[in-house]
Parts: C-alpha cells; sequence; structure tokens
C-alpha cells in the first residue's frame, strides 16, 4: 500500500483540515529535539513525501504529551499522525527502535515498569 | 379545459448539462391540456419572457409551467411576466428542475427522468390553480430599529433623514455601541469619538428619532407595515426627565467597588453612573445589583446630592407599546468569552488582554488616561515597570477554529484593528519591541492592505508567521510567550510584559431572542440570514424585518455604515408606499366544514384565527347557532400550520390546496 | 461505597507507596476499592493507532470487569488513567474498534463502554466533596505551599479525558487546600515532564523536568505533588531540589493514616 494512505489509516487523521497556522509547533515541549516538527509531519504526510519522517529521529522524541491534540484549532491531532509514522517505520521487519538486549544498559534501579513498558510499546513492535 | 404551456429552461449549462431538456420538452407535449412546450436557453432573460407573453397570446393559455430554477429565485420574475400577458398570474406554477434536481443528479438518464415526473407534478397542480387577488393593507409609517450602535444609530438617521418617524431601542444605559469603546479607526486612524459622538447627538436632537435606551423590545407582533411591539423601559431609578447629567450623584455615590462595563471591568465605577462623558442620554442609572439603598434601604446619598430631585428609589420597569411598518434588526456583537483558550493564560495574568481591552487601555477616557499601562500596574503606574517594553499580538484566538469553544468563521476585524495597535503602539512609543503572530495577513479592503504594510515597512512590527502555543506567567511577572516561527522554522520563547489576544467576534447574546421574536431566521453562528446572500444581504426572509450591521455577520465600521444605510433605504421604500399588495395565498376556512374545534386558532403564529358565533340555516330549515372560524387574510402569511392542524378538513390553503397537494402527490407516483 | 479498582503494574513495584496510601486513605474516608482479579498492564502508553487491537485488550478486560460487577472503576497512576479511558472511549465511540476488540475477546457479555473510569482525584472531588474531605483532616499541613503537577496524562485530551479545564485545571489544587495546604499555580503544572524519553534520551529528559521544577520553584513551591509514578522517577531528579510527593502520601498524612 502507498505510504501515505497507510499512516493516514492508521492515524485516522483528515490532514486536509490543517491550516497551517502552526500552533502545534508553537506548543510542542520537544521541538528543539525534533529535526521535523508537528506541522512538518501534518504537511509533508500530506503532501506524500514520507521518506525523510520514517528515517527521521524525530520519531522517538514525541512525548506523546497530546499538548498538540488539546491545542490545535482545527482538530487535526499531530501527535496521532507522528505516531502512525512511527508505526510505519517500526513494523517494517528489524526495525525496532529499542531492542531488549539495550534495556539493562538503559536502566537503573529506580525506573519504573511504567517506563520500559511504555517503551516498548512505543518504540518496538 | 385548461391550455397549459409548457417552457423548459436550459439555465446554460445548469440544467441542461445533466437534464435532456429537448427529452423533456418533448415529453410534456403529451401530457393533458398541453398545448405548447418548448425548451429555450434562459428563460429568465429578455427573450425567454417575451416567448411566454407570446405564446400567452397566440395559443391562448391558461396556465403556464416554467421548469427552471428554485420557485425563490424566479418564480415572482414568471408570474409579472404572465400578468402582463393577460392572465393571472397565480396560474404560473414552476417546477424546480435545477436545485432539486440538475444540480444534486450526476446520470443524466435519471436526472431526465426526475425533471420529467417534476414538471408532470407542475402541470397536475395547475390544472386545480384558481385565479387569485391579493388583498391590500395600511402601512404603518415608523420605524423600529433594535440595536443603537453605530449601525442602528446610522441606519435611524437616513429614516429620519427621508422623514420618516423612527424608535431605537438600546439596551445599554446609552447609544453609540461598541464604538464608543474604541479608540481610532482603520485606516485612517481618526479618533472613533470624534467621528462617532456628533452622530450620537445627531441622534438625540433629530426630532424624528425617538431613543428608547436602557430599553428591550420583549414582544412583536403582526406583519410587515403593520407591527406591534411592546418595549420595556427598564427601571434607571432617576427621572430622565429631572436628571441633567451634571454627574454629582456619580462622585458622590459610596458603592465604589463595582466593575466598570465601560472599561470592560479594568477599573471600577459607582452604583450610580454615567457610562461616559458623552453619553446620550446624558442621565444617570443605578445598577440594582450594587445599590445599597435598594439593597438593603439605608444609604440615599444620591438622593440627597441630586439637587434636580431626580433620584426615585420607587421606579418600575415599564412598557410601552407602538406600531411600525418596518423593524431593522441591529443587535451588533461581542467579543467571545475566552476563558476556554487559557493555554493564553488570559485568566492567569492580568496583563493578557484582549484587543478591546487594549483599546480601553490606550484611550484618553480609559483606566489609564489614555498612557499604555499594563493591567498589573494600573495602580502603581509610576513603577517603570508599569509601561510595557515587548509586546505579542496573537492573531485569531478563537476564529477559524473547529474546536468547541471557537467560531468557525474569520471574524474579519482583526487583521485590521491588530496592525492599528501595533501601528500606535510604535508611533507612541518607538522605544516598545512589537510581535503580531499571524496565520494569514487578510486585509482587503480600500487602502487597507497599505495599512498593514505600512505598520511593517514604516513602523518596525515584527509580523510572524505562527501561532502562539502557550503563554506562560513567569515569577518576575512578565510573560514567557512560546511561539513557532514557521518561516525560519524555530520555536521561539519572548519574554513579553504584554499579551493582546485578537478574539473572536460573536453575535450578541440577545440577538436569538430578537430574532425568535421577529420570526427571523439565523444561521447556526446566530448570525441573521439575509432573504438572498449576494442580491438580498440587508432584508431577512421575513417581510418587513431588515438587518444592519454585525448582527448579520463580522464586519467593519465602514462596511457596517454602508449596510446600514442600505437597510435604511429598504425600510424607507418601504414605508413610502401606503398600501402593501398582500400574499393572495393565505388560509380559507369552509364555515360548512368548520367543527368549532379551536385547534387552528392554537397552532396559528401570526393570531390570524378568529372564532365566532354564526347563525345557519339546517335543512329542516331550523336556525342553529354554531362556532366557526374566520381569517384574517391580512395577517395570514400562508404558511399552513392551520390546514394540517384542522380535523374536519374545513382549513384550506388558497394556491396549496389539499386537493392541489394531492395531485401533485398522484403525479409523483404515476 | 465499592468501587473496582485498577492499580497498574508500577504500583505493585517501584510505585507501591502511591498504592498503598490510597488504600489507607479510601479506607479512611469509607471507600471499599476491589482489585480487579487477574488485571493485565494497560502498556503504559495509549495506543492511538485505528488498526490496533491487539494493545487495546488488556483496558478492555479491566473496563468490562468492572462492568460485569457493576461498579465504576478508579484508577490511580496517570497513565493507567488515560490509557484506560481513552481505549473506554475508543469502545463508546469507534463502532470498527468495538467490534473488532468483542470478535477477539468473545466475553460473557459484550462490552461497549459502559463502564465510568474514574480517577482517584476524581473520586475525592465527586464522591467525597472536597469540603467534607476537608472536614475529615486531622493533621493539615497548615502553611505548605505545594505545587500541583497534573502533567500531560491527566487532562489530554480534555475531551476524553473530562476531568477539568485542561488549560486552567484546579482540581489538584481544590485537593492541596482540602489537606490544609496553599497550592501553587505555575504555569508548567499542565505541561509534560519528558518521562516517556528517559530511557533512552536521558538529556531531553532533564531539559522537560527542570523546566517543570523551574518553574514551580520560581512560584515558591516547595514541593510538588503528582500521580504519576513516571513523572516521580523523572521529576524528582530536577536540579532545583524540589521535592516531589504522591498525592496519595500528603492525603494520608493529613488523614493521620500515614505509618511511620
Amino acid at each position: 500500500m502507498d505510504k501515505k494512505e497507510e499512516i493516514l489509516r492508521i492515524s485516522g487523521v483528515n490532514v486536509r483540515k490543517c491550516m497551517r497556522c502552526g500552533k502545534c509547533s508553537g506548543t510542542c515541549p520537544s521541538y528543539d529535539e525534533m529535526e521535523f516538527h508537528p506541522h512538518q509531519f501534518v504537511y509533508m504526510v500530506e503532501s506524500g513525501n514520507i521518506e525523510p519522517l520514517l528515517n527521521s529521529d524525530s520519531l522517538y522524541k514525541c512525548l506523546s504529551c497530546f499538548a498538540c491534540v488539546e491545542r490545535c484549532p482545527r482538530g487535526v491531532e499531530p501527535a496521532k499522525v507522528v505516531e502512525a509514522v512511527r508505526l510505519a517505520a517500526i513494523r517494517q521487519k528489524g526495525n525496532n527502535h529499542l531492542k531488549a538486549e539495550m534495556v539493562p544498559e538503559l536502566i537503573d534501579d529506580e525506573t519504573p515498569q511504567q517506563l520500559l513498558v511504555s517503551a516498548f510499546r512505543k518504540f518496538s513492535k | 379545459m385548461h391550455r397549459i404551456g409548457v417552457f423548459v429552461c436550459h439555465c446554460g449549462t445548469n440544467i441542461a448539462a445533466t437534464v435532456d431538456v429537448k427529452a423533456v420538452a418533448e415529453a410534456m407535449k403529451q401530457e393533458p391540456s398541453v398545448v405548447f412546450s418548448v425548451d429555450y436557453q434562459y428563460m429568465c432573460s429578455e427573450g425567454g419572457q417575451t416567448l411566454i407573453q407570446d405564446t400567452i397570446k397566440e395559443h391562448k393559455l391558461t396556465g403556464v409551467v416554467v421548469c427552471s430554477c428554485s420557485p425563490r429565485m424566479h418564480e415572482a420574475t414568471f408570474r409579472k411576466a404572465a400578468a402582463k400577458a393577460g392572465i393571472n398570474p397565480y396560474m404560473v406554477e414552476i417546477a424546480n428542475i435545477r436545485e432539486q434536481c440538475s444540480w444534486i443528479h450526476k446520470d443524466i438518464m435519471s436526472a431526465t427522468d426526475k425533471a420529467i415526473i417534476l414538471a408532470r407534478t407542475a402541470i397536475a397542480k395547475v390544472q386545480l390553480n384558481a385565479p387569485l387577488t391579493a388583498g391590500e393593507s395600511p402601512v404603518t409609517k415608523r420605524a423600529l430599529v433594535i440595536g443603537g450602535g453605530i449601525a442602528g444609530m446610522q441606519t435611524a438617521l437616513d429614516i429620519a433623514e427621508a422623514g420618516f418617524e423612527v424608535d431605537i431601542v438600546e439596551k445599554q444605559p446609552t447609544i453609540g455601541g461598541k464604538m464608543t469603546q474604541i479608540d481610532k479607526t482603520f485606516p485612517t486612524l481618526d479618533c472613533a469619538s470624534c467621528i462617532l459622538t456628533p452622530k450620537m447627538v445627531d441622534c438625540s436632537q433629530n426630532e424624528k428619532i425617538h431613543i428608547y435606551a436602557y430599553s428591550e423590545v420583549v414582544e412583536v407582533n403582526g406583519f410587515v407595515g403593520n407591527f406591534t411591539a411592546k418595549i420595556k423601559k427598564k427601571a434607571r431609578y432617576v427621572d430622565t426627565t429631572k436628571c441633567t447629567g451634571c454627574g454629582i450623584c456619580t462622585e458622590k455615590c459610596p458603592q465604589k467597588k463595582v466593575p466598570n462595563e465601560f472599561n470592560l471591568g479594568l477599573n471600577n465605577r459607582r452604583a450610580i453612573y454615567i457610562p461616559f462623558a458623552q453619553a446620550v442620554p446624558k442621565v444617570a442609572t443605578i445598577d440594582a445589583d450594587y445599590c445599597t439603598m435598594l439593597k438593603t434601604g439605608k444609604c440615599g446619598v444620591c438622593s440627597k446630592v441630586c439637587t434636580a430631585g431626580a433620584i426615585d428609589y420607587k421606579q418600575q420597569d415599564e412598557i410601552i407599546e407602538e406600531r411600525y411598518g418596518a423593524i431593522v434588526a441591529a443587535t451588533g456583537y461581542n467579543p467571545i468569552k475566552i476563558d476556554k483558550y487559557d493555554e493564553f493564560a488570559y485568566s492567569q495574568s492580568k496583563d493578557v488582554v484582549t484587543s478591546l481591552e487594549l483599546e480601553r487601555l490606550m484611550n484618553a477616557a480609559g483606566p489609564s488616561n489614555g498612557t499604555l499601562i499594563r493591567p498589573s500596574y494600573l495602580d502603581k503606574q509610576d513603577d517603570h515597570r508599569a509601561h510595557p517594553k515587548t509586546i505579542v499580538f496573537v492573531q485569531c484566538v478563537g476564529s477559524r477554529s473547529c474546536d468547541d469553544c471557537g467560531k468557525s468563521y474569520c471574524s474579519k476585524i482583526c487583521c485590521m484593528y491588530t496592525a492599528k495597535h501595533a501601528m500606535l503602539i510604535r508611533e507612541k512609543y518607538p522605544d516598545t519591541d512589537v510581535y503580531v503572530f499571524y496565520i494569514d495577513v487578510r486585509t482587503p479592503g480600500k487602502l487597507f492592505d497599505e495599512f498593514y504594510r505600512r505598520a511593517v515597512e514604516q513602523y518596525g512590527v515584527h509580523y510572524i508567521k505562527g501561532m502562539v502555543g502557550k503563554v506562560s506567567p513567569r515569577p518576575d511577572g512578565n510573560l514567557d510567550v512560546q511561539a513557532s516561527d514557521l518561516i525560519s522554522n524555530e520555536q521561539l520563547h519572548i519574554n513579553a510584559d504584554l499579551v493582546v489576544l485578537a478574539t473572536a467576534i460573536e453575535p450578541d447574546q440577545t440577538a436569538r431572542s430578537v430574532a425568535t421574536m421577529l420570526r427571523a431566521s439565523m444561521d447556526t453562528n446566530d448570525f441573521f440570514t439575509e432573504a438572498h446572500a449576494k442580491l438580498r444581504p440587508v432584508e431577512s426572509p421575513t417581510a418587513g424585518v431588515f438587518l444592519s450591521g454585525v448582527c448579520q455577520g463580522p464586519k467593519d465600521i465602514p462596511e457596517t455604515v454602508s449596510q446600514a444605510s442600505a437597510a435604511a433605504a429598504k425600510v424607507i421604500g418601504l414605508l413610502a408606499k401606503d398600501k402593501l399588495t398582500g400574499n393572495p395565498c393565505v388560509a380559507h376556512s369552509d364555515e360548512l366544514m368548520c367543527n368549532g374545534c379551536s385547534a387552528c386558532e392554537k397552532v396559528c403564529p401570526y393570531g390570524a384565527i378568529t372564532y365566532s358565533d354564526k347563525e345557519f340555516r339546517q335543512p329542516d330549515r331550523t336556525v342553529a347557532i354554531r362556532r366557526v372560524a374566520a381569517v384574517n387574510e391580512a395577517v395570514c402569511q400562508g404558511c399552513g400550520a392551520c390546514t394540517v392542524a384542522c380535523p374536519s378538513g374545513a382549513m384550506d390553503l388558497k394556491g396549496f390546496s389539499n386537493k392541489q397537494i394531492m395531485a401533485e402527490v398522484d403525479a409523483i407516483c404515476k | 461505597m465499592v468501587y473496582s479498582y485498577y492499580p497498574g503494574c508500577t504500583l505493585k513495584n517501584k510505585a507501591k507507596d502511591l498504592d498503598r496510601y490510597a488504600r489507607l486513605s479510601a479506607q479512611a474516608l469509607g471507600i471499599t476499592l476491589e482489585e480487579i482479579e487477574n488485571w493485565q498492564c494497560c502498556g503504559g502508553v495509549y495506543p492511538m493507532a485505528k488498526d490496533e487491537i491487539a494493545t487495546k485488550l488488556s483496558s478492555v478486560r479491566a473496563l468490562a470487569d468492572a462492568k460485569a460487577h457493576g461498579r465504576d472503576l478508579i484508577t490511580l497512576c496517570s497513565a493507567c488513567h488515560n490509557v484506560l479511558k481513552q481505549v473506554n472511549n475508543d469502545m463508546l465511540t469507534d463502532e470498527d474498534i468495538c467490534t473488532r476488540a468483542n470478535n477477539y475477546l468473545k466475553l460473557d457479555e459484550e462490552y461497549h463502554g459502559e463502564t465510568k473510569v474514574i480517577h482517584f482525584l476524581e473520586m475525592l472531588r465527586d464522591v467525597i466533596g472536597f469540603d467534607a474531605l476537608k472536614e475529615k483532616v486531622t493533621n493539615p499541613l497548615t502553611g505548605k505551599k505545594i505545587g500541583a503537577y497534573y502533567g500531560c496524562l491527566l487532562l489530554r485530551p480534555g475531551k476524553v479525558m473530562q476531568m477539568d479545564d485542561p488549560e486552567n485545571p484546579k482540581i489538584m489544587e481544590d485537593f492541596i487546600r482540602a489537606i490544609g495546604a496553599e497550592p501553587v499555580i505555575y504555569p508548567m503544572r499542565n505541561e509534560c515532564c519528558g518521562g516517556y524519553v528517559s530511557l533512552e534520551d536521558k538529556e531531553a529528559a532533564a531539559k522537560r523536568r527542570n523546566a517543570v521544577a523551574d518553574s514551580a520553584a520560581g512560584f515558591e513551591a516547595e514541593l510538588m505533588v503528582t500521580a504519576c509514578p513516571l513523572c516521580m522517577y523523572n521529576l524528582k531528579k530536577n536540579d532545583s531540589n524540589v521535592p516531589v510527593y504522591y498525592f496519595t502520601e500528603l492525603l494520608a498524612e493529613a488523614l493521620g493514616v500515614k505509618e511511620n
């Protein structure tokens, strides 16, 4: 299936609702960590320019904090677009971003279970 | 036996592209009583109308069916044409094969089939049409304008200028509306008061204009040319005939803690007040919610200081009734409430203000006497931090939103007033940095884009394409404005000391109840709808009701004034007539069938039905007295509610009789 | 009053205090928390994908279990609350997800989002009432200036969570007042602490948590309260040295049921 179609289907988002105001990127707490910003995710998916997004580290910088979803005046839900692109990337074979063998090095004594389960849910299939 | 002519319109390609018009015309030739059938490119053109008229004469037609657009569009056109050719205009019926057929179908075959059925239906109806003659009703030569802002005032002045009496009903203690709160006007930057207050004075001095300020319309009855309205004059607790407007009471009143709505709550007023110096009428009003005397019976200071003896704590609301020929809605607007947009910290910081609040902060009659002061420093204006040095404007707050708290439309005026604010601030305080975050800058209008460009090029206002995501109050009292800059692809943090939100506007909350009273329709945003969006923009679909100003849609002052004068012209056109030709399609009761149940009387929204006892000769030659309904044809609007409610089938609507409608249904089902 | 209770994975392990103090407080307030049997981890983060069903099933099982017992479902961990509430909303409003989840689970009775999910804080506000809570406080935390930390999970998306105004909430502030302390309102209270990336991007997580703590400290909060174990983990490492507590611990303390 066409990548754009796949992402639209996974996210359930109508990217055409975007009016290019940039409020999502104005509110994003991870903005400076991202190569592509929330409004660019929406725009690039709409224009079918998906490859750069699939290969970008920005996919793993979104905090899923829903600030962009809450504040978008058009109800676009950019976080769902980011998640859909991330899934489109990690669902490909061998593309897990987080692998079990990496975990021991990343955790400490206090790491809550919540962090591990959510990281696995977000970063690997 | 009727002789019917059928005229099928192409409407260019509007109909002809989807409906095989020749096939329709051909098929109609087979219908009973049809003696002529033809298609033509534009039936509403002069050529088309002439064709109808010539055919009526040549073929001695008694009935006409035009297959064309909606009857809302051209029924009147074709009826007028037919009348000129000598037949009763109500012998013309329209089959709507455009809006309800060609525009909604794609397949030519099925659209053509449907057009044929619709044409056949109209023919079935015409077979049962009878010539109708409209009655006449007199016109009360007085107009009512609801709302005394710049829209209502301009409409009233123009109507009065033409020599007709006009009443302005304004719910606030003074006329003038929102424009009284505005400092300067774009694009000329002249002072709003300087151009507004002379108009207010004109209104009060014009002997044809009667101002009911601090009043509300509470009931409207009647119909075009013959409305009756009840107006509630709210108790001011001040005799307006005695009050001289000297203002002593407003200085001596001990209740000092009343939020001053004229300054949007940025400062306080007394419980007895005159909204502002140029108020019309310039009389005091007691705010019953705050007056100690009215609440507890103890005080009476205003009464003691009033040398005119105008204070009357026992004053009651008063209802007056007046008759009007025409009514103009000019109910205006308000900025929306923005407590649901608290990512901009409006309810968390005093230094986040709406644009209208900024107008007060910049106005000589405002809480800081015209010096721009941060609201958090209004009571310590000598502090060097009282003067804002970095100001951020946020555009489109609540406009163009499909979330629950905003408005889907563009509020239209914000781009221009924001450019005005930015420019005025840079002009008066050149050491201030001004940023404007915009999504689009929308400045169509004479000298409007030039005005905005002047803000950028001449005054150095920083316009940034992007939106503010969050405003965070800082411990030092400043505001951290986090925003995106879409051109440089950066997230910005601006340390601001004043943030101004260009807040969306919405129709005044009273607009809906006014519309209900006037039986005028509204859209989903509570703006009044026009009779025709393009061709009848100042008339409501309800006859005799006209629209002026923002109650019809967002607009700036020049546009409002133009529309206000346009509405006045329509009112004058109506009031200039001595008699109005009514609609002959009115209800009629068959007394012999009426059982006197009153069902029709109860559903009639116009009060057009009355009952009376009448003598009837019985078959046995005795006389019986029965209670029967009668319709006042001058009042009936032909809505048909009574015909549906009538259980005995006595009530019928001329031009839309039960028989005609059944014949139409039969024709469709054939 | 008996409620079904969904503790979630972390409350059985690294965040035992959050759970323990909640149970003690609930008992003191006459609320019985019946832990759902054999509950499974919610996954810690709401799965947004429309085409995934497996990641939502553990939540649906818990929701259906509460329905089977005819009870409302109380949650405590912000993440669990967010996931359960959002999945519940899917079951209520997204026909496709609902059908597929039911087809897969084959429950005794189909589940269509009937269960009411309420956070422990909402129970305090709507069932006990903050005024009534105030009266039950024996050991008020008088004079303590506390910054409520909502984070992202409790409030957003506002349309689904419906706990409070997502931009200007007050439920935690009202709670803080009820236990006798003074709430400190600071703008970062509803911004994400960055906990989710603290596994692999320690720097970004530090940047976010310090932005939150600096904001709280700037407005003179002596301590912060949270309902989220992940926020706790991340936030307590803040450079402003603002201590972070679970709100349940302060509640238990105020009610005089906190053990030594």
